[in-house]
């Protein structure tokens, strides 16, 4: 007997906004997050675009002891955590008395590393580096810091798996809670938002150019170059039907199938064979035929490989059948470690409140893009199912279908 | 630098990077007390003492700095020339 997992909180830091309904209205209004940054262009990157993440003060709510431990991402992880608990109605005395997990994806700390070993080697001094560095410098930093803070008792884990990690970390939660190993998980995804945790990232050429910010990233669009970087955090609280009942907690939607797979191949160039297997495993796990989904999140980052093999592996899946494609990415840029957690928040947004917000600046298919239903402006749909892709560097894909739940 | 402005300007770093009111601290009060540090953040007062005056305090010498006047002391006698 497997248990169903369903979806009982959310909450987002994003450039969309930092409450579910300003993040609903960006989505609607087809507003994009992106900036251009002067502080990059100085500093020497090629592409001087990024997302626009508010920044967090934390003193009201933690110590400076505790503080020291939190880098820039966990910081957004706390508040999107916090808002995902008490979206879930789930508080301190209930989490006290059970054991709720974490697993949570993040793939770097540059920032946080760079800095304490910056002080090291100017004080020639382990201590310069301060209390804080090695709680800070360590990938899984994000689960460690909100597993402290919020007297989390459960699993104890960070998906690291380049931009799938946020999927990922919604995939794993959702196999130990099916098989009863856990009851309740916070999930979601991470990213660091500053300039020199993508510098190297700006070095090998993948972001793009253009000369209006706001149309920079353009997914499927034929004249996309590469996409933008972006970041924040994004929380789900996933827990058992069950559990959820007995709590009397919100149910928003149920996880209904996970699919993944590995390239095994190149380790930037994606391929379509194995994102199609991942798309292909998920819908199998979850019983569907692909003309159940009603809206695809792609994971196209406005990269001219990467959604050209996407657009393929999704027509492979779907066959006949044009389901509506869009990528939020086109709004956010690329919130990599976090974009397969926030993309669900924002595919699921859409679902409850009937409308596909359009994928911004696709005007024309290119040849290998022509393939798929690309939504290009924001409309009207009612859809009870979606599937949202993640895929990341190495070969890894993340598949993740969600069914609403009135 | 006279012991006044060693004392003053400690007082400055240590409340800024503690989060205390300057007011709070006085000679003799107990630093692990008024500073609120536990075994880490102990660290980064020990961090702070190195990198504005270039002294060092090994761990052998933290249980004889109780009170901001032995830190104080301490900083004064160290002080590179």
């Amino acid at each position: 007997m497997q248990n169903r997992v369903v979806i009982t909180g959310l909450g987002i830091w994003s450039c969309l906004g930092t409450t579910l309904e300003d993040v609903r209205q960006s989505l609607y209004d087809g507003k994009s997050g992106i900036i251009f940054s002067q502080e990059r262009q100085d500093a020497g990157f090629r592409s001087p675009f990024c997302a626009d993440i508010p920044s967090v003060d934390l003193k009201p709510y933690i110590a400076r002891n505790q503080r020291q431990f939190m880098p820039e991402e966990a910081q957004y992880a706390y508040m999107a955590t916090r808002s995902a608990l008490e979206h879930a109605r789930m508080d301190q005395d209930y989490i006290d008395q059970h054991e709720v997990g974490i697993i949570y994806g993040n793939d770097s700390v540059a920032e946080a590393t760079m800095h304490a070993l910056d002080k090291f080697r100017q004080a020639g001094s382990t201590a310069a580096c301060g209390s804080g560095a090695i709680f800070q410098s360590m990938n899984s930093t994000v689960t460690m810091n909100l597993a402290c803070l919020f007297h989390l008792k459960g699993i104890n884990l960070t998906a690291s798996a380049a931009c799938a990690s946020g999927s990922q970390s919604i995939g794993l939660a959702t196999l130990l809670i099916r098989n009863g190993l856990q009851e309740c998980v916070v999930c979601g995804g991470a990213q660091e938002a500053n300039m020199y945790s993508v510098a190297s990232f700006d070095g090998i050429q993948s972001f793009a150019l253009r000369d209006v910010a706001a149309e920079a990233s353009r997914p499927f669009d034929r004249e996309r170059n590469g996409l933008v970087p972006g970041g924040g955090a994004a929380t789900l609280i996933l827990e058992s039907y069950e559990s959820a009942v007995r709590r009397g907690a919100p149910i928003l939607a149920e996880i209904l199938g996970w699919g993944f797979s590995g390239n095994g191949d190149h380790i930037s160039t994606p391929n379509v064979a194995g994102p199609a297997r991942s798309l292909e495993l998920c819908l199998k796990d979850c019983g569907l035929q692909p003309t159940d989904i009603g809206y695809v999140n792609a994971h196209a980052t406005s990269t001219r490989i990467g959604d050209a093999r996407e657009a393929m592996a999704i027509a492979q899946a779907f066959g006949d059948y044009r389901v509506p494609v869009t990528s939020t990415k086109s709004q956010t840029g690329h919130e990599m470690w976090m974009a397969g957690a926030s993309e669900i928040i924002y595919s699921l947004l859409m679902m409850k409140n009937d409308f596909i917000a359009g994928s911004i600046n696709f005007h024309e298919p290119d040849e290998e893009t022509a393939c798929i239903n690309v939504v290009p402006e924001t409309r009207a749909a009612h859809f009870d199912t979606f599937l949202s892709n993640s895929f990341g560097f190495g070969g890894t894909n993340s598949t993740l279908v969600v069914k609403n739940i009135e | 630098m006279t012991r006044n402005e060693i004392m003053e300007q400690v007082n400055e770093l240590l409340a800024n990077e503690f989060e205390v009111e300057v007011s709070e601290i006085t000679p003799e009060s107990n630093i692990k007390e008024t500073l609120s540090l536990d075994s880490l953040s102990l660290v980064d007062m020990i961090a702070l003492v190195q990198v504005n005056y270039k002294v060092n305090i090994p761990a052998s010498d933290l249980p004889k700095i109780q009170t901001f006047n032995d830190l104080y002391d301490y900083i004064e006698s160290h002080l590179p020339a």
